[in-house]
C-alpha cells in the first residue's frame, strides 16, 4: 500500500522563536498512500512544523522536497497549487455561503469574468461524489454538521489535484460516527494514492486509521514508527518522555498518599458530572487537606473536567455540591461562594485584565465575591497585595503597574495572588507552571505542598507526570475524554503506571512493551 | 533639548496632557483671531462671554459622553442617546405644556420626574437587549436611535412643543452664583458619576469587564447586571441633557432635539482617551473631550466659517486631534524629525504564543 519513494521529505528542519527553540534537526517523511500520524504534546512543534511545510513559516534551516524536487513555498495558497493542501482543526469556511461556493471560493469557474454557476455546482456535486457524498451543493454551509462541513473543506482541498493532504486536529469536535465517516474518506483518498497527514490527540484514533507515527517532543523528533510495531505505551512513553528533574526534590522520598483522610466527608463532591463533547461524565471527590492530580494527555479531558467542577461550563448531566452548599455549583460565582478557585490555563484570555494593575488584578476575585457597592478599602487592598507580592516575590513589586508588562511566571504568580486572597478551601490550578521558568515553577510546587499542609483542598493539573505525582495524594486519569482511573499516590505508583493507564485505559492490565 | 524632554515626562506622560494642551491651543487660536475672546463681564450678577457661552453650551455633551464613557468602556456603545434626549425632552414639555400653571415648581418637577422615569425604562431597554439577550451593542442601541425618533414625534404628535415655564427655562439658561446652571448640573453629574465609579468598586469592575469579559466572569464578577447597570446610567445622563437642550430653546422638536449627540459625544469619549475597545476609562478626560468640542464648535461660527465648510473644518481639526494623541504617530514623527535617532522604546509585544 506505501510507496518506495517519499512524496514529501523534509531535512534538518529547524525553526526559532524569539527566546523558544520550536524546531530543532526535525526530519519528515511521507509516502504516497499512507496516513501518517503526527504525535507529540503542546509545544512539540507539531504545527510549527506544518506550517514550515506550507510556507507560513519560514524556516532558519532544513530542505523540503516535494517528488524529489526542492521546494520552498510562500504561503498556503502556493503550496496548494504545488499540491500540498491543508484542513485546519477549525474549519475556516464560510457558514453563510453555499456548500458549492465554499469549495470554489477564490478560484471559481469564469466565463468573460462572470461566474459559471452551473458549472460550478456541476462540479462541486463530482467532487463531493468522490467523497460519496450526497448534498445540495446550493444549499447554505451552516445548515449541515460539523462533520459534513470538514468534508467539504477536505473536498475544496483535494480539489486542487492535491498529492499531500495535511488535516491538522480534524476530528476534535467530532462524535464517533462523524469519525467514523471521516475515517472513511481518509482511507479512500489514501487508497487512492493520496499522502495524507493526520494530527490528532486522541491514541484511539491513531491506531484505527494511521500507517505510519512520527513523534516529536520539545521541538525535536523522537523517531518514526510503524503502528503496529509502536505499543501504545511506548507512544505514550515517547511523547511525554523522561526528563532528568532539574527541580529540587519536595519532600524527599515521602509518598504524598500519607494524609489520613480518617473518613471525612468530602469537600467537594462531583457526582456523575459531565457535558456532551466535552468530557464523559465522571465522580470525583476531594477532601480538605487533599492534592488530587489530574494526568492525561492534552485534549483528554483535563481542562474540561476543572471547568466542570467550578462552573465555569454547565453540566448537562450530575452535579457538583460542596458539603456547605444547599444547591448544586453551577456558574463560577456558585463556586466562588462556596470557596472554590480556579486558575485557568489559558492566562491570558481567561485570567489576567492586561491593562489593570498588579493590584486591581489580584483583589478582583475577591471584590467580585463582596459585589460593587462594598469596595476593598484602599489600604486592606496594600495589605493584601503587598503581602501576596513578597510571598509569592513577585518581580518587579510594583503593585500599580499594569499587570502585562510582568512576564508569565509573575502573571501566574498574580493569578494565584487573586486565588490566595479569597482564602478558598478548594484551589484548581491548571497547567499553574507551563511556560514559565524554572525557578518560578519550583516556587509554585512548593506553594502548593505549604497550601494542602495548611488544610486546603487543591486540584492540580499538569502534562507534566513528575510534578503531578510528586505533588498529589492522589491522581485521577483522563483518557479520551473520560476519567478511566484514580490511583493512589502510594510507594507502588510510579510514572510508568501513570502511562500505562493513559496508554491502556485501565490501572492494573499490563501491555506487551 | 533631551533633558528639558526628560523633565518634561511625567507632564507630557500624564493621559490628560494632550487633550488638555488641545484645549489651550484651541483657545489661544480664538484669542490670536479675536482678541476679546476671553473677555468675561458681569451683568446684572450675570456673567457674559464667550467662554461662559462654551462652558453653558457644553453641558448637555458633558452629561451625554459620562454616561457613554461607561457604555464604552464595558466595550459597548449607545447610539440611542440622541433620541433619548428628545423623548425625555418632549415628555417633559408636553406635561408642562399641559399644566395650568407653566410656572408652579411642582408642575415642572413632576414633568422631569415622569420624562426622568421614562429615560430609565428605556435605558432599562437598552440594557436588557444587550447583556441579557446579548445584541450587539451597536445594533441593540440603533433600535432605539431609529424608533425613539418616532417614539418622540408620537408624544410631540408632530408638533413642536412651546412652553413658557420660567423654572424650566433655568435648567438650561438660568444661572446660579453668577455661574450657568447647566454648567453647574453638569459638574454635579460629573462629581457623581465619578464617586459612583470610584468610591465604590463599580469603575474597576467595569474597567474588568471591558478589558477581559471572560476572566472577568471566571473571577467570579457578575457582568450582565454591571453592562445592564451602565446602560441605564447612559439614559439618566441622556435624559438630563435632553432638559438642557430643550429648556435652551423652551419648545421641544422631536426630530432636532439631541440630533448627532451620540457622535458627538462618542467622540468626546475617545479624545478623553477612552479606548473604544473597552477597559481603561477616564471620566476627567471625557469632560475635557467635550470642551474640545464645543469649543471648536464655537470656534467655526465665530471664526465665520460657512456653514457649507464648517464640518468639514471640524473634522480636519478632529483628525488632528487624534493624531496629535496617538502614541504611534508621534513617535512615529519624532523619529523622522530627529534622522537615525531610534524612538521610544516599542511597547513590549506579548510574546508569540509557541504553537503546538
Amino acid at each position: 500500500m506505501t510507496g518506495d519513494r517519499p512524496v514529501l521529505t523534509m531535512t534538518g528542519i529547524s525553526k526559532t522563536f524569539p527566546g523558544v527553540r520550536a524546531l530543532h534537526d526535525v526530519d519528515f517523511r511521507l509516502f504516497p498512500g499512507e496516513v501518517h500520524a503526527l504525535m507529540g504534546e503542546n509545544g512539540a512543534g507539531k504545527s510549527t512544523l506544518i506550517k514550515v511545510l506550507t510556507g507560513v513559516y519560514g524556516t532558519d534551516a532544513g530542505t523540503v522536497t516535494l517528488d524529489g524536487e526542492q521546494v520552498s513555498f510562500t504561503g498556503p495558497m502556493q503550496a496548494a497549487a504545488a499540491g500540498v493542501s491543508t484542513v485546519y482543526q477549525e474549519v475556516n469556511l464560510c457558514t453563510n455561503l453555499s456548500v458549492a461556493e465554499n469549495i470554489f471560493i477564490g478560484r471559481e469557474p469564469r466565463r468573460l469574468g462572470a461566474v459559471r454557476w452551473g458549472e460550478m455546482r456541476r462540479r462541486a456535486r463530482d467532487l463531493l461524489a468522490r467523497l460519496d457524498l450526497d448534498l445540495d451543493v446550493s444549499a447554505q454551509l451552516g445548515t449541515f454538521s460539523l462533520a459534513v462541513q470538514q468534508m467539504v473543506a477536505i473536498a475544496r482541498a483535494i480539489d486542487v489535484r492535491a498529492r499531500v493532504l495535511i488535516l491538522d486536529e480534524p476530528t476534535s469536535s467530532l462524535d464517533a460516527g462523524e469519525v467514523a465517516q471521516l475515517f472513511r474518506i481518509m482511507r479512500q483518498l489514501r487508497d487512492e494514492g493520496i499522502a495524507i497527514l493526520f494530527v490528532t490527540h486522541f491514541l484511539d484514533q491513531v491506531y484505527g486509521i494511521a500507517d505510519r507515527i512520527t513523534v516529536l517532543r520539545n521541538g525535536a523528533l523522537v523517531g518514526e514508527y510503524r503502528t503496529g510495531e509502536l505499543p501504545q505505551f511506548s507512544l505514550v512513553e515517547k511523547m511525554i518522555g523522561q526528563e532528568l528533574d532539574v527541580l529540587e526534590r519536595l519532600d524527599e522520598q515521602q509518598k504524598r498518599a500519607t494524609v489520613a483522610l480518617d473518613g471525612q466527608a468530602p469537600l467537594v463532591d462531583a457526582e456523575e458530572v459531565g457535558r456532551r463533547g466535552a468530557v464523559a461524565p465522571f465522580s470525583l471527590r476531594i477532601h480538605a487537606g487533599e492534592v488530587v492530580g489530574l494526568a492525561g494527555l492534552l485534549g483528554s479531558g483535563r481542562t474540561e473536567v476543572a471547568r466542570l467542577i467550578f462552573g465555569a461550563d454547565r453540566a448537562d448531566h450530575g452535579q457538583v455540591r460542596t458539603d456547605g452548599a444547599r444547591s448544586p455549583l453551577r456558574t463560577p460565582i456558585h463556586a466562588i461562594d462556596q470557596g472554590i478557585g480556579f486558575c485557568s490555563e489559558n492566562r491570558r484570555a481567561e485570567g489576567i485584565v492586561p491593562e489593570l494593575s498588579v493590584r486591581e488584578n489580584m483583589i478582583l476575585a475577591m471584590q467580585a465575591a463582596r459585589g460593587w457597592l462594598r469596595p476593598i478599602p484602599r489600604r486592606r487592598q496594600d495589605e493584601l497585595v503587598q503581602k501576596y507580592v513578597e510571598a509569592l516575590s513577585i518581580r518587579p513589586a510594583n503593585p500599580e503597574l499594569p499587570v502585562r508588562n510582568l512576564s508569565g511566571g509573575n502573571q501566574q504568580k498574580v493569578l494565584l495572588a487573586r486565588w490566595l486572597i479569597t482564602e478558598p478551601r478548594l484551589l484548581i490550578l491548571d497547567e499553574p507552571t507551563r511556560g514559565i521558568d524554572v525557578g518560578a515553577k519550583a516556587e509554585i510546587q512548593k506553594l502548593v505542598v505549604q497550601l494542602s499542609d495548611g488544610g486546603m483542598a487543591v486540584l492540580f493539573i499538569s502534562a507534566e507526570l513528575e510534578e503531578v505525582l510528586r505533588l498529589s495524594h492522589r491522581v485521577a486519569v483522563m483518557r479520551d475524554r473520560e476519567m478511566v482511573a484514580q490511583l493512589t499516590n502510594d510507594d507502588t505508583l510510579d510514572a510508568d503506571r501513570v502511562m500505562r493507564t493513559i496508554a491502556s485505559g485501565t490501572p492494573r492490565e499490563e501491555v506487551t512493551r | 533639548m533631551n533633558t528639558v524632554a526628560d523633565r518634561l515626562r511625567p507632564l507630557t506622560g500624564h493621559r490628560l496632557f494632550w487633550p488638555a494642551l488641545v484645549l489651550v491651543v484651541m483657545i489661544a487660536a480664538n484669542t490670536v483671531y479675536r482678541p476679546g475672546f476671553l473677555a468675561v463681564e458681569v451683568k446684572n450678577g450675570h456673567l457674559y462671554g464667550t467662554p461662559v457661552d462654551i462652558l453653558r453650551l457644553s453641558a448637555p455633551l458633558i452629561l451625554v459622553a459620562l454616561g457613554m464613557t461607561l457604555v464604552i468602556a464595558t466595550g459597548g456603545i449607545d447610539l440611542s442617546v440622541g433620541s433619548l434626549c428628545a423623548i425625555s425632552g418632549a415628555i417633559a414639555c408636553l406635561h408642562i405644556s399641559g399644566a395650568a400653571d407653566q410656572n408652579s415648581p411642582a408642575t415642572v418637577a413632576t414633568a422631569l420626574a415622569l420624562a426622568f422615569g421614562a429615560a430609565l425604562v428605556l435605558g432599562a431597554w437598552n440594557g436588557v437587549l444587550v447583556a441579557v439577550i446579548g445584541i450587539q451593542p451597536i445594533i441593540a442601541t440603533l433600535i432605539l436611535m431609529v424608533a425613539g425618533r418616532g417614539i418622540a414625534q408620537l408624544v410631540t404628535e408632530g408638533q413642536i412643543i412651546t412652553i413658557n415655564s420660567g423654572p424650566y427655562r433655568a435648567i438650561g439658561l438660568g444661572s446660579f452664583l453668577t455661574l450657568p446652571l447647566a454648567i453647574l448640573i453638569a459638574l454635579a453629574a460629573a462629581l457623581l458619576v465619578a464617586a459612583f465609579t470610584r468610591r465604590t468598586a463599580l469603575g474597576l469592575i467595569v474597567e474588568s469587564v471591558g478589558g477581559n469579559a471572560e476572566a472577568s466572569r471566571l473571577a467570579g464578577i457578575r457582568s450582565r447586571r454591571v453592562v445592564f447597570l451602565v446602560y441605564v446610567v447612559s439614559a439618566a445622563c441622556a435624559a438630563l441633557a435632553g432638559f438642557m437642550v430643550t429648556a435652551n430653546v423652551s419648545s421641544a422638536d422631536g426630530n432636532a432635539a439631541g440630533l448627532w449627540i451620540e457622535l458627538d459625544a462618542i467622540l468626546a469619549v475617545v479624545i478623553g482617551g477612552t479606548s473604544l475597545a473597552g477597559g481603561r476609562f477616564s471620566l476627567s478626560g471625557t469632560v475635557l473631550g467635550a470642551l474640545i468640542i464645543q469649543t471648536l464648535t464655537t470656534t467655526v461660527y465665530a471664526m465665520n466659517i460657512s456653514p457649507q465648510t464648517s464640518l468639514l473644518f471640524k473634522a480636519v481639526v478632529v483628525i488632528a486631534v487624534c493624531l496629535v494623541q496617538a502614541p504611534a504617530f508621534r513617535a512615529r514623527f519624532r523619529r523622522r524629525r530627529r534622522g537615525v535617532e531610534p524612538g521610544p522604546a516599542a511597547p513590549q509585544r506579548e510574546k508569540e504564543q509557541v504553537p503546538a
